[in-house]
């Protein structure tokens, strides 16, 4: 299978301040792919470094090309949607607006509405939704919105931080489910970032386990998750 | 009762000017948090762009098209120039910046076109109808455009995606860059929407007013006012607060008349207009800074 990203040597600067320490990974094409780690150990930096929201040094390659230093939206543009930590809502915006302003790029016409419908297909409480407006929808329902706005942009990656912060297991579990039917389907890659490893382990096919900026393991989720040792020392379960 | 529709109509004449500043000063607001206190002087140089254009020889609406245009650039220009550089600055260094602006467009208007006072044509025919009694032609006119503008503008914002873009990129910059819009480009089309939105104020004015560079000074105090009391935040409600402070200042003067008349005693009139646009922004500050429409985002924890 053909490498969709590869960074390498990934660095993050918040001011000052180094947030990575060098990381490096790769992602295949139509993978489920786990980022996993304590808090502060640079998972949601690696996304926003990905997305060109932090300063960073080293090399991000995404399809062949160097995307570093990019202004986020041609990241985006590019085929890479970032659904954001706390869901980055348009809250004043209708459920329909959001799910437009995602497909804002596109000029397709007819596959946006397709699209829509798709979206639709996995979510239906966000068509019984459509007219209200989205700050106040629940917080499983702006997750769920969040992942249609990053569907709506058709991307070849998703990057997913914290998916079930914040949200009641039931609706944890139906979100998780919807998001291994929508990799199976759309053939889309998921890179996944969790405090709850137990349950992205489930989900994803590789893992990476990052400690303070740097990348400490690595391997297929399976064996990742058989490892007790590996559990007890960086998942903290 | 004549003399009091005569100041109601007159007062929703003004107030539309007052909505369409207003409007401009929503528009920059919503989306860098800014009063732009240049705003007035802008509009007042747009107005002096279209004087010129129609002593050149163009039609008067041909004029206005051309002068907004520009004023689109201007706009635009300014933002991307000198804004875009100052977008981690703090407030103080925005605001002086501001007044620099304000300053700028003021002296060049009074450098180029000097500061003597020019009569501006009405497009509008003067023709007497019923009712002409109560409200001019050049009013009608102008209550006109300004419905006309506000309508074009409600349905750029409501109807297409690039102002449903620019309405996502106020709300939330960093979602709408992960949407792919190009957030820079919403702020400085807002900046080149609102003053043009504000040459057109100017140029409806101006006949009303005259041609010189202080004509929008007082202006920008209502239309600031209209802002807050419709509330800062809410375009449809500055629109509103505009209207309601053109009126609103014409019947205090209009009761300051009456009681002038029957008691004998002076106690508010034409002369203190600006002075109730002014109470009523300091009242609408303490009393209710979100204004009368300003929406309280609903967002559920």
């Amino acid at each position: 299978m053909s490498v969709l990203l590869a960074v390498k040597d990934l660095a993050a600067f918040y001011g000052p301040s180094r947030a990575l320490q060098g990381v490096s990974f790769e992602l295949v094409q139509g993978g489920i792919t786990a980022l996993l780690g304590a808090n502060g150990a640079g998972k949601t930096t690696t996304l926003r470094a990905i997305c060109g929201m932090v300063r960073t040094e080293g090399s991000i390659l995404f399809e062949g090309r160097a995307v570093n230093g990019r202004a986020t939206e041609s990241i985006v543009r590019l085929g890479v949607a970032h659904v954001p930590e706390g869901r980055g809502t348009f809250t004043a915006l209708s459920v329909e607006e959001n799910l437009r302003v995602a497909a804002y790029t596109r000029r397709d016409r007819s596959a946006v509405r397709q699209d829509m419908d798709m979206v639709f297909a996995y979510f239906p409480r966000l068509k019984e939704r459509l007219q209200q407006q989205a700050g106040t929808l629940s917080g499983g329902e702006q997750q769920m919105l969040a992942i249609s706005r990053a569907l709506m942009l058709r991307p070849r990656l998703m990057l997913l931080d914290e998916p079930s912060f914040g949200l009641a297991p039931l609706i944890v579990q139906e979100i998780f489910r919807i998001m291994r039917r929508i990799n199976e389907e759309t053939k889309v890659s998921l890179l996944l970032v969790e405090q709850n490893a137990a349950l992205a382990l489930d989900l994803a096919d590789q893992a990476y386990v990052l400690e303070t900026g740097r990348v400490v393991m690595s391997g297929d989720a399976a064996s990742i998750k058989n490892n007790e040792q590996i559990r007890r020392s960086y998942l903290g379960y | 009762m004549d003399e009091l529709l005569q100041q109601v109509a007159s007062g929703l004449a003004n107030g539309a000017i007052y909505a369409l500043v207003a409007l401009a000063l929503v528009m920059i607001f919503v989306s860098t948090d800014h009063i732009n206190f240049a705003q007035g002087e802008m509009a007042m140089f747009s107005t002096y762009l279209c004087w010129q254009l129609i002593q050149w020889g163009f039609s008067f609406w041909i004029a206005l098209i051309v002068a907004a245009a520009l004023s689109f650039l201007i706009g635009m220009t300014i933002e991307r120039t000198i804004l875009r550089p100052l977008r981690h600055a703090s407030v103080l260094s925005i605001v002086v910046v501001f007044i620099g602006l304000l300053a700028i467009f003021h002296s060049m208007a009074g450098a180029i076109w000097s500061h003597t006072i020019k009569e501006f044509p009405s497009p509008f025919p003067k023709v007497s109808f019923a009712g002409s009694g109560y409200i001019g032609p050049h009013q009608i006119g102008m209550i006109a455009v300004t419905l006309i503008l506000l309508s074009a503008l409600f349905a750029f914002f409501r109807f297409t995606p690039l102002g449903l873009a620019m309405r996502a990129a106020a709300q939330n910059p960093i979602s709408a860059r992960l949407a792919g819009v190009r957030v820079d480009w919403m702020l400085a089309l807002g900046w080149g929407l609102a003053a043009a939105i504000g040459a057109v104020a100017g140029v409806m004015v101006a006949p009303a007013v005259y041609l010189e560079p202080n004509m929008m000074a007082g202006i920008l105090l209502y239309g600031f006012a209209g802002a807050l009391v419709g509330g800062i935040s809410s375009p449809g409600g500055a629109v509103a607060g505009g209207f309601i402070v053109g009126v609103l200042e014409n019947l205090v003067a209009f009761i300051g008349n009456q009681i002038e008349r029957h008691a004998g005693v002076y106690i508010i009139g034409n002369g203190e207009k600006l002075t109730v646009a002014l109470i009523i922004v300091i009242t609408v500050l303490t009393l209710k800074p979100s204004g009368l429409f300003g929406r309280i985002t609903v967002r559920r924890v």
